[in-house]
């Protein structure tokens, strides 16, 4: 018995010792930061694919079991998770992860917001009151939320927090290298007058200058409508819009339609990591967003 | 001050909700009122009412389930349905508090049900949950679901059979994710046992359950769950059924009232299959779901008298069983249509204390008579969602839960004002 307990305690220190710092991210975005930063020492497990709707996930009991063991949970934040985190914390009794706690990082709270609302009512749809939370189409915020994740992760695992800063020392540099190509090729889009399906690229407009002059959705979170649409290609009339832009997990029809009709492109963008085949990580994923972009203007 | 799971409850509620009177409380209370309105149509009443026949029972009763759960079947006509009134909120950063108030308005008059009130830990550590008050029971898979969550307008069978409306009591559950990769729970609860098919315990718990779920991913379209539960009582001491009555050849009225005094062990399995294409079940999704349920009674029935007085004890050892499959697919955005099957079974043996069998006038009168059927009932349903807080559904039932075919058209509007937070899987 003794021997047994023996092993057993061993077993149990050996495996904290090399235990990595267990992330769970709910957008692939942070999971691959996650991953970029810790390297070796984490283990991530991404909630979402970069084909699924982060306003419509299930609680499901696999997500329970993984926020269970969890040590760090990197999510967006601004209520982009209300309809699926809250259910998830509280089914899987993990002290660590809760609000408040250090093991809970909320992107969003790491940068500044656009369109906060003066009020939140129930009919001007889903409107999220801290703001809108697609913060990852802009890679200047995604730098400001590195930084800060980092400080978090060498937080809660002091001991490799030199490795972290290393971490992110690395992908810093990477990635102030990119910004300035994406710049580079990116400075004729400013102005260009655009539709987006959801209001999902409000940071991505803020970073390029591109102007959204409607959108496919009527109120964000419903889905277009025949009379919208119908609304919204009248008013392309007057002020013509370049392309229709959606993400990769939207359905394409209404795009295709208001596409068809006012003869400008549909321009599908993968928003996160995994959204498209090329974009396999945070670099590939704005490579490919701005070659898509760049691509249309033509 | 007698320790019952109740006043357990409050004790335990208390003593976690004691920082909370010095910590500075981040409440969040959230208030939701759900409504209903139903227009419900069934050949049945309207045959017997044509006949000009009195109903022979208030409530619905399953051939061979003995009776004693409070369920209200629809009303005919168009009326006000389950209403629901919900607040929820935060306690303390380790401890939420939920109240449900169930409205319904009956041929009796409004009936008011407190189904909730309960404290709940979140984040306690090690994958521990407390709970403590009274709440629904995880012993099967919709038996912790609300009325306005079911995907038909009605509960299954089975359930009506085995617990009545609803399977919420007195009591603390504690429940445990396992630190694993797969989706491991385990808990139990120890209940009041006040209520059907439990009832009158003297003991501390009347009734006890232990259950246990699992459940996990297959790629990004598929996700399922499976779970045991068992539930028992073993001090029922004068569980209630419905009064019998009926005419003697001399004129007379002859009243009794069935009481069943002894223990009920109910053994359940259910399984539980989603499909959404991508992991986005907005646009199209697939949901099959199975309960088994099966009950094991054993002690004696005594027949009472209008006054009170024993006029006969039947040695009773029950067996009943039940199960429904079901399945609803979401074809397009907002538009589902489902199917359900429900099925029952019993075998039900009563001795006369002199050890010969029971007549079939007294086993009538224990309303554990089977008339030779087996309760079924084919269901099928379309529902619309134009928004996440409102729902139209048409349902069609082909009731055969008793001999005669009823068909059944139940039109649901529910509508949800406020937010109570999302539903779990
Ligand atoms: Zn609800």
């Amino acid at each position: 018995m003794k021997r047994l307990i023996l092993a057993v305690s061993l077993l149990c220190s050996s495996a904290l010792a090399h235990a990595d710092l267990k992330v769970f991210a709910c957008e692939p975005e942070w999971g691959s930061l996650a991953q970029t930063i810790g390297g070796e020492k984490v283990s991530v497990y991404n909630a979402t694919t970069g084909l699924q709707d982060p306003h419509h996930i299930e609680g499901r009991p696999s997500l329970i079991a993984q926020v269970r063991n969890a040590d760090l949970l990197v999510c967006t934040g601004a209520e982009l998770e209300i309809g699926w985190l809250p259910i998830l914390l509280q089914k899987s009794g993990n002290a660590k992860v809760q609000d408040g706690q250090p093991g809970s990082f909320m992107a969003a709270q790491q940068v500044q917001l656009l369109h906060i609302p003066v009020k939140v009512e129930r009919s001007d749809g889903d409107v999220h009151a801290d703001g809108n939370p697609h913060i990852q189409t802009d890679p200047r915020r995604i730098a400001q939320v590195a930084k800060a994740l980092t400080e978090r992760m060498a937080q809660l695992d002091s001991a490799n927090a030199a490795h972290y800063q290393q971490g992110y020392a690395n992908f810093n540099t990477r990635w102030q290298q990119a910004l300035q190509g994406w710049a580079n090729k990116t400075a004729s889009l400013r102005g260009t007058p655009i539709v987006v399906h959801h209001k999902s690229w409000v940071y991505l407009q803020d970073w390029l200058g591109l102007q959204e002059v409607a959108t496919l959705e009527p109120k964000p979170g419903i889905p277009p409508t025949t009379a919208h649409l119908t609304n919204v290609l009248q008013q392309l009339q007057t002020t013509p819009a370049k392309f229709v832009l959606h993400s990769a997990y939207e359905n394409p029809r209404s795009a295709q339609w208001l596409s068809g009709k006012a003869g400008i492109p549909v321009v599908m963008l993968p928003s996160t990591v995994g959204g498209t085949p090329a974009a396999t990580d945070l670099f590939t994923l704005f490579d490919d967003i701005i070659q898509r972009l760049t691509s249309v203007q033509g | 001050m007698q320790l019952t799971p109740t006043t357990l409850a409050i004790t335990i509620a208390a003593a976690l909700a004691a920082p909370a009177a010095f910590a500075d409380t981040t409440a969040n209370w959230q208030g939701s009122l759900i409504v209903e309105g139903i227009y419900f149509d069934s050949n049945k009443d309207e045959a017997t009412h044509a006949e000009g026949e009195e109903e022979a029972h208030e409530h619905a009763h399953l051939p061979g389930f003995p009776a004693g759960g409070h369920d209200h079947g629809f009303r005919e006509g168009l009326h006000a349905g389950h209403i629901e009134g919900v607040v929820s909120g935060n306690i303390s950063d380790k401890l939420k508090a939920r109240a449900t108030v169930g409205i319904l308005d009956t041929e009796d008059g409004i009936e008011t049900e407190l189904e909730e009130a309960f404290v709940e830990t979140q984040g306690l550590g090690k994958g521990v949950t407390v709970k403590a008050g009274r709440f629904f029971s995880d012993v099967g898979y919709l038996s912790s679901k609300h009325n306005h969550e079911w995907d038909f307008a009605d509960t299954p069978l089975v359930y009506k059979g085995m617990f009545g409306e609803h399977t919420n009591d007195d009591g603390v559950q504690l429940s445990y994710v396992a630190p694993t990769q797969q989706f491991v729970q385990v808990g139990t609860e120890l209940f009041k046992g006040d209520k059907f098919p439990a009832g009158n315990s003297d003991d501390t718990v009347g009734a006890a359950t232990v259950f246990a779920k699992t459940g996990g991913d297959i790629g990004t379209d598929h996700s399922w769950q499976a779970g045991v539960g068992h539930w028992r009582a073993d001090s029922i001491n004068g569980r209630e059924g419905e009064l019998h009555e009926h005419e003697r050849a001399d004129g007379s009225m002859h009243s009794v009232t069935p009481s069943f005094s002894g223990k009920s062990h109910i053994n359940s399995v259910n399984a539980l299959y989603k499909w959404a294409p991508n992991g986005n079940a907005k646009e199209r999704n697939l949901k099959l779901q199975a309960e088994y349920f099966q009950r094991d009674e054993a002690g004696t029935i005594a027949m009472l008298n209008t006054d009170g007085g024993i006029e006969r004890n039947l040695n009773y050892d029950g067996k009943q069983d039940g199960y429904y499959v079901q399945g609803v697919y979401q074809f397009r955005p907002h538009w589902r249509v489902g199917l359900r099957q429900d099925k029952l079974g019993s075998d039900n043996q009563l001795t006369q204390v002199s050890g010969a069998a029971a007549t079939e006038h007294q086993v009538e009168a224990t309303g554990l008579a089977t008339e030779g059927h087996t309760p079924k009932r084919n269901t099928l349903m379309v529902d619309y969602t134009p928004r996440e807080y409102s729902r139209l559904r048409l349902q069609f039932n082909e009731d055969n839960s008793t001999p005669e075919t009823d068909k059944q058209v139940i039109l649901q509007y529910t509508h949800s004002f406020g937010s109570h937070g999302a539903h779990s899987f």
